[in-house]
């Protein structure tokens, strides 16, 4: 690390790179990474790096934010979740909207905030609304087990993994990747061996990535390096926060509390085994199931390409909506939501 | 929304942790790691303490954090990015 030389990095990739080469990052703090420092004006033309699905808050899915809401239009409810999620669009409201209307709606930072919120406040009921990746979900387990001694602490879990993501992606015919940025933080948590099928069965060269551009750019020349001597390997770039195996007591927790079930992404559709749902022994915690939250199924925005860009098959301008009707004020679609989607990244720094 | 941040462990009890984020205190949770003890680099996420980091990497981390801070105070962009890798 104390070698890193962005010039020289630039210079070896420009020197090296063997083949035309599309690159997934699959993490959205990459996307923000890679567009706030310019790092694809540096890299060679036939070099490009595409954004992947890697934000949970763009790929919760419509219905989920419907049933958020249900929840927190119930009499005597508290819902609380993290900032991030306010703002998503619902099939007709958001979260943000239903605040404004009254319903009592907290954000935190932590999961554990609610455990205090609960206690402050016995005679209601608080629904903790629980997104994202394995970085979150180990700590929402933790909240799972205090929320188990109390009687009004609830857990709506839509928490998505990203390994059967991968698969989806690389099955589908229309996404077409060579190698893969990995998520650093979901990796400090998993380590690598839940990815080590990319580089064996479907060859694609993996490096799992640190968030500075410094870091981009070197995990950028390993894959080219990969590339460059035919190899097919998972290889972490990020060593001060992952190794191979992860955090396995977090692991643990997460797979004690919670086990896969098919989950819909958000412009995607349904892929199996890559969501998490309440163990058995937890339904006392679990608001699907201790709320009535049925909501009608709800179609994709008209117009909006989220689905496309999520795949990496469009880039955020080609989109007819971006831009216009769709903005980080206004947004429309998903990817344009969240600060860490795709559009608002393009939107905030590329235009 | 992943975004962890290095920090400093200041004190624990071995459930929670004091740590410092750049010159700013805060209680985590430490329930996800095995064993955390005083003068420890953690990686937080969410009010959790989510792995510990080295030392070494950690220190070079905050330090470039630091120059970034001052690089970016009194450099132009195209400046900082030459300089802020680590």
């Amino acid at each position: 690390m104390n070698t890193l030389n962005p010039q020289k990095l630039v210079q070896d990739i420009h020197e090296l790179l063997p083949h035309p080469m599309r690159i997934m990052e699959v993490c959205g703090t990459h996307t923000v990474s890679i567009f706030k420092s310019g790092i694809k004006s540096l890299l060679p033309p036939s070099l490009m790096l595409i954004s992947g699905p890697g934000c949970p808050v763009c790929v919760t899915a419509i219905e989920d934010v419907d049933r958020a809401i249900a929840l927190a239009r119930i009499e005597g409810v508290i819902l609380a979740t993290f900032g991030d999620m306010m703002r998503v669009p619902g099939s007709t409201s958001s979260l943000l909207m239903e605040r404004a209307k009254g319903r009592d709606i907290r954000v935190v930072y932590s999961p554990l905030d609610t455990v205090t919120m609960a206690e402050e406040n016995p005679a209601k009921k608080v629904v903790f609304f629980a997104t994202g990746f394995e970085t979150t979900s180990p700590s929402v387990a933790v909240l799972a087990g205090e929320a188990m001694k109390r009687d009004n602490l609830f857990i709506y879990s839509v928490h998505k993994v990203i390994p059967p993501a991968l698969t989806a992606l690389i099955e589908d015919v229309e996404v077409k990747v060579d190698a893969f940025l990995m998520p650093g933080h979901v990796s400090a948590i998993l380590g690598t061996t839940p990815y080590l099928f990319v580089a064996e069965k479907y060859k694609k060269p993996c490096v799992v990535a640190g968030f500075e551009p410094g870091d981009i750019l070197e995990s950028i020349f390993m894959i080219v390096k990969q590339a460059v001597e035919k190899k097919a390997e998972v290889e972490i770039q990020y060593k001060r926060a992952v190794t191979p195996k992860g955090n396995p007591k977090a692991v643990a927790l997460l797979r004690e509390v919670f086990e896969p079930v098919d989950s819909r992404w958000r412009g995607i559709g349904v892929i199996p085994d890559s969501g998490l749902r309440f163990r058995k022994g937890f339904e006392k915690i679990d608001a699907s199931k201790a709320f009535d939250i049925a909501v009608t199924p709800s179609p994709e925005p008209r117009g909006c390409s989220c689905g496309e860009v999520l795949r990496g098959i469009k880039v955020p301008p080609e989109c007819r909506l971006f831009g216009n009707v769709c903005t980080p004020e206004h947004p429309y679609g998903a990817c344009m939501v969240s600060s860490e989607g795709s559009c608002a990244a393009y939107y905030k720094y590329s235009r | 929304m992943c975004v962890a941040i290095p920090c400093k462990v200041i004190s624990t009890d071995g459930l929670k942790a004091v740590v410092d984020a750049g010159g700013a205190r805060k209680e985590v949770s430490a329930l996800l790691l095995d064993r955390i003890s005083v003068g420890d680099y953690v990686l937080v996420h969410a009010g959790f303490a989510i792995q510990k980091i080295e030392k070494e990497y950690a220190e070079e981390t905050i330090r470039t954090f630091n120059e970034t801070v001052a690089l970016l105070a009194d450099y132009d962009r195209s400046e900082l990015f030459y300089e802020s890798g680590e």
